[in-house]
């Protein structure tokens, strides 16, 4: 038993480098197998694919006539890049949508950044108080000049249909989420009938309604700006969804929370403002933001009814008869573009769930 | 001093909680009249015409996909079953699809294997993070660019043809004497429905076991070429051609089928997957390790204790994930996939103008679909149900 | 607490039934100071945006001399663009006041579906464009073709008709929107295209190569497209189709955009006075201004004027106007307006 020499190091193939190949790629022959057959997946599309959007791609240029190379040409991106961005937007205006953008980065880095103070107040500035800004550098009002929406497009429609979306979809779910549980038989019968409808129709049926048959349902001269239409449409279909997931949350809550905060002698919405509500929000958080991520992919479902959002005008200056032919960078751009907000997005929430676990 | 009767009644709960209920009640039947009224008084100022009369009218247009007998002579109502249909084939293969590729990566996302994990694990963070519409635009042009004209179509045993216009596939023919094979087909079925009721409980019973289910896919098997042979092969393949344009006869997939499934499953799989690996994950791995050491072999530990339990945690986003799918495939319409809302809630809407019965049963489809399906769920929940202790 | 809650709730129901006075679209208009006209979402020459939003058109120009007519300004009009499918559900709304987008005149949907058609400013026929290294010459050849079109227009029944009356088969293969119909024949879904001929034309501007395709000569349909209004506002009504009318009188009558300023000023023909608002007061019987028909011609142009300015032959769309039926009568066409008196 004393005779274990302390000094023999581990094989060479257990440690290191290869033994870290060994394990997790060839422990067996089928996982050896498994291993070649994927590099060999990996070998297809990505060299490809790189070489398409980098190595043979074409960055410079001002026409389609620069456009030589065999990869992507980027040229048509860059060329479109102001009315991607903010849609026809009038030239003259658009520093209300670069205040607008700036505002919204910087509230973000802030929040994104640990331990900082005054989250809570850039929070509520940014839930609160931004959109309100949002409104009137958009649109107008205060001595600014009118803007009408039909202008609104690109990259900022995009952002502002998403975001007025999450804003307002939030608290109109925790309402119908109550209206559900609800110990009132009607209010939790309606509840239930408006959430089951909303989420039982898809979207683009739900869209074609508000921007084609609203104003039917209206007095005859009432009638909304079509955009308001749509985001109506859009805040009462994310409602739904959210209401069902914050309805998860408070089935999730012991039962004992609701018998001591009763004991205590709280009322219905002290109750569920102060102790029921903070719980349960919490443990559904990402799955909120999944909602949010899903809504925000929705977005791209307005350019059915007419809406020149970010994919409705990418589609648009492709085909303008100048840059014909690249949709495809003008597809792969959307994606990228996409894909960094909804990655973003589904990250933060895994850092906020690891933050907020408490461990019970 | 004692409180009134009056106040007494006033601040009961139940009192109260009628009260309100009344209130949200007749708002809400205020809203939905007023909103009645608004509709019936503008279709009468815009002589707009209302009601269902116009399903029996002929509708006059074509459709590009049939699963039933339809030409332009046919009423609007045929057009709405055409629709319905082709909304429900492509919510089937895509929901089959969806499923296989949803599990296999949901099962490598969790394999010992790092690459295949990373692959997996890759493929679902990009395509989950990409709006659908954009995946089926895409994948519409990546699969008309990638196939050939009719005239330099792919083949395969000179009798599948692949091009931009399609998949074209023999179509068999039955011809007399086959439907004996069909009948034989499904009692055998029956009968092996049969044998794993009575294996199960004998087995209950005495504890024997019987390998039921080698035993009835070799009868079904077995019985169906027998009879195929004793009848002589009854069934012909009508073979596609290239005549004019294009080719004719045979079965046909049309690329925006094609491109459509690809596209909704590939979307769905990589949700599936993570519905899959929390479902697998869930359950404990004390599980496993008790079933080992009570000596259950790897596949039955699998099969007895694995799956079982992880299902209850899988089915019921899955079919969540099967809605989705089904509400997403309405996105046909960007893509001249001729569904539901395209046909229906396009064409026959645009010929007719009546909007509010057509979206109506547009919107009453998808609903029944989801209730039909939310019903089904809670039935599963019902018997799943594992008592707590 | 409970009854502020009340209060609210009382007031927001009598808000809610309070039923809205009922007022003419024209007076409406004229309240507001603009109308919504729906245009499409990008046909050149008929209504097309250029990068910064700018509509122009001969479609466009129709909502231009109504608001010239009535504002004495030809830009008081916000365009909304649309898709074939949205474009009658829109106008039956009232989302959009005046409907000119390239839109065919049928007894079903002036008859059925609540829309009024104010005149034709378009004489089209539906027609079919294929590529040429295809070696089709006619439209009879297409047997087993595949038909890219796009959705919700008379094209749709007019192909069903055809090919069913000449016992041929074919696939049609139907898109929401007419860019998507472009990039699929394009890209060799289909063997042909088949729309009217005008938006053909207007469409093979967006091909990768327009060369290379080529218009065949049948026309299978008559497709008078014309400027549509909601039914049962019949001074409205009045407005539009009158606006279109003077446009062509003006042609009739020698008036252009670039003459029409000096014209009136020493004409002696009391056609071309009353057409320049000198004489007959026929604003009166429109609820217009006088001026109205000058201010047609003055700010927009007479039909010819805009013909060749946005589809004529010097265009990239390039329809030859001489010799089809958009000729004026007195060159052999079927351009024909009643007398504006």
């Amino acid at each position: 038993m004393s005779e274990i020499n302390k000094n023999i190091t581990p094989p060479v193939i257990e440690i290191g480098i290869l033994g870290w190949l060994r394990k997790n790629l060839f422990s067996t022959w089928y996982n050896t197998i498994l291993t070649l057959i994927g590099l060999y997946f990996i070998y297809l599309i990505i060299p490809p694919l790189l070489s398409w959007i980098f190595f043979d791609a074409t960055f410079s240029g001002t026409t389609r006539e620069d456009c030589t190379s065999s990869g992507a040409c980027w040229v048509f991106i860059k060329q479109n890049m102001k009315l991607i961005i903010y849609g026809l937007y009038p030239s003259d205006e658009l520093w209300r949508i670069n205040i607008a953008y700036f505002l919204l980065t910087v509230s973000i880095i802030y929040l994104l950044i640990p331990n900082l103070k005054y989250k809570g107040i850039v929070g509520v500035f940014l839930l609160f108080v931004f959109p309100i800004i949002c409104i009137f550098l958009f649109s107008g009002g205060l001595g600014l000049e009118n803007v009408e929406t039909r202008l609104w497009g690109g990259l900022f429609l995009t952002l502002v249909i998403a975001g007025v979306g999450i804003v307002l979809s939030l608290p109109i779910g925790i309402m119908l989420a109550l209206g559900r549980r609800s110990k009132l038989p009607v209010v939790s019968l309606l509840s239930t009938i408006f959430i089951e409808i909303w989420r039982g129709v898809p979207l683009i049926t739900v869209l074609f309604m508000a921007s084609n048959m609203f104003p039917l349902f209206m007095p005859e001269g009432v009638n909304f700006d079509k955009l308001i239409r749509a985001l109506i449409g859009v805040m009462f279909f994310s409602a739904a969804y959210l209401a069902e997931v914050v309805r998860g949350g408070l089935q999730a809550m012991p039962k004992g929370q609701y018998e001591a905060s009763q004991a205590a002698g709280l009322t219905y919405w002290k109750m569920m403002a102060l102790i029921i509500l903070p719980q349960s929000l919490k443990v559904v958080i990402p799955a909120i933001i999944g909602s949010f991520i899903a809504l925000f992919k929705d977005t791209t479902l307005v350019l059915i009814i007419g809406l020149f959002d970010f994919l409705g005008i990418i589609q648009f200056v492709g085909t303008n008869p100048d840059w014909l032919g690249f949709s495809h960078e003008g597809y792969v751009f959307a994606a990228a573009i996409f894909w960094v907000f909804c990655f973003g997005m589904s990250r933060y929430s895994q850092r906020l769930e690891k933050k907020l676990d408490t461990g019970h | 001093m004692r409180p009134s009767k009056f106040s007494n009644f006033i601040f009961n709960r139940n009192v109260q909680g009628t009260f309100y209920q009344a209130i949200t009640l007749s708002l809400v039947i205020l809203g939905v009249y007023y909103i009645v009224q608004n509709t019936a008084e503008n279709m009468m100022a815009r002589g707009l015409a209302s009601g269902f009369h116009f399903l029996g009218v002929e509708s006059q247009f074509d459709i590009g996909m049939t699963l039933i007998e339809y030409s332009p002579t046919s009423t609007y109502f045929d057009a709405f079953i055409v629709g319905l249909l082709n909304t429900l084939l492509v919510a089937g293969i895509g929901i089959f699809f969806a499923t296989i590729v949803g599990f296999a990566f949901g099962i490598m996302r969790l394999s010992s294997n790092w690459l295949i994990a990373k692959i997996a694990e890759t493929y679902i963070e990009v395509i989950r993070n990409i709006p659908l519409l954009l995946q089926i635009f895409f994948w519409y042009f990546a699969v008309l660019r990638a196939l050939p004209k009719p005239k330099e179509s792919i083949e395969f045993m000179d009798s599948i043809f692949l091009n931009n216009r399609g998949l074209f596939l023999p179509d068999p023919n039955f011809s007399e004497g086959s439907s004996v094979i069909f009948y034989l087909f499904w009692i055998t079925i029956v009968i092996s429905i049969f044998i794993f009721i009575w294996s199960k409980r004998r087995q209950n019973r005495t504890g024997i076991t019987f390998p039921a289910f080698y035993v009835s896919a070799a009868l079904i098997v077995g019985v169906f070429f027998a009879s195929l042979a004793a009848t002589g092969f009854p069934v012909s393949f009508e073979i596609p051609e290239l005549k004019g344009f294009n080719f004719k006869g045979g079965m046909k997939l049309i690329p925006e089928l094609v491109a459509l499934t690809f596209a909704l499953s590939m979307y769905t799989a990589a949700f599936i997957a993570e519905v899959v690996r929390a479902g697998i994950m869930a359950v404990s791995k004390g599980q496993t390790e008790a079933a080992r050491s009570v000596g259950l072999k790897e596949g039955l530990v699998l099969r007895l204790i694995i799956i079982p339990q992880a299902l209850r945690v899988i089915v019921p986003p899955l079919t969540n994930q099967y809605l989705n799918l089904t509400k997403n495939s309405s996105l046909a319409a960007a893509i001249a996939y001729p569904d539901l809302v395209l046909v229906f809630a396009g064409t026959a809407l645009m010929q007719t103008g009546q909007a509010i019965e057509i979206i109506g049963m547009v919107m009453g489809v998808y609903l029944f679909l989801s209730l039909f399906t939310s019903i089904l769920m809670n039935l599963f929940n019902l018997t799943m149900k594992v008592g707590e202790r | 607490m409970n009854n502020i809650k009340n209060a609210i709730l009382g007031l927001l129901c009598s808000v809610l039934i309070v039923p809205a006075a009922y007022a003419g679209t024209l007076d409406t208009v004229k309240d507001q100071g603009f109308f919504n006209c729906g245009v499409s979402q990008g046909v050149p020459g008929f209504s097309n945006p250029d990068e910064n939003g700018n509509w122009s058109g001969i479609d466009v120009d129709v909502c231009r001399a109504v608001s010239a007519a009535i504002f004495g300004d030809a830009d008081k009009v916000k365009y909304v663009p649309l898709t074939a499918k949205e474009r009658f559900t829109a106008l039956q709304a009232g989302e959009i006041d005046v409907l000119s987008r390239n839109t065919t005149w049928t007894l079903s949907r002036d008859a059925q579906i609540g829309l009024e058609f104010a005149g034709v400013n378009f004489y089209d026929g539906q027609g079919f464009m294929v590529r040429k290294d295809s070696g089709i010459t006619s439209a009879m050849e297409l047997d087993g073709a595949s038909v890219c079109t796009n959705l919700g227009t008379t094209t749709e029944l007019n192909m069903a008709d055809f090919f069913r009356a000449n016992s041929m088969a074919y696939e049609p293969v139907v898109f929401e929107k007419a860019d998507e119909v472009v990039n699929a024949y394009d890209e060799g879904r289909c063997d042909t295209y088949t729309t009217d001929k005008s938006g053909l034309a207007a469409q093979r501007t967006k091909l990768a190569d327009p060369d290379a395709h080529v218009v065949l000569p049948e026309t299978i349909s008559k497709e008078p497209l014309g400027p549509v209004v909601r039914e049962g506002d019949g001074d409205w009504a009045d407005v539009v189709r009158w606006s279109l009318n003077a446009m062509i009188e003006a042609e009739e009558f020698g008036l252009t955009n670039s003459n029409v300023k000096t014209t009136c000023a020493m004409t002696s023909n009391p056609v071309v006075a009353r057409l320049c608002g000198k004489e007959g007061g026929t604003g009166a019987g429109l609820n217009l201004g006088d001026s109205w028909s000058y201010d047609i011609v003055s700010l927009v142009g007479n039909y010819g004027d805009v013909y060749e300015k946005h589809v004529g032959e010097n265009t990239p769309v390039g329809l030859a106007r001489a010799g089809s039926p958009n000729a004026s009568y007195k060159n052999g066409g079927v351009l024909y307006a009643p007398p504006a008196r």
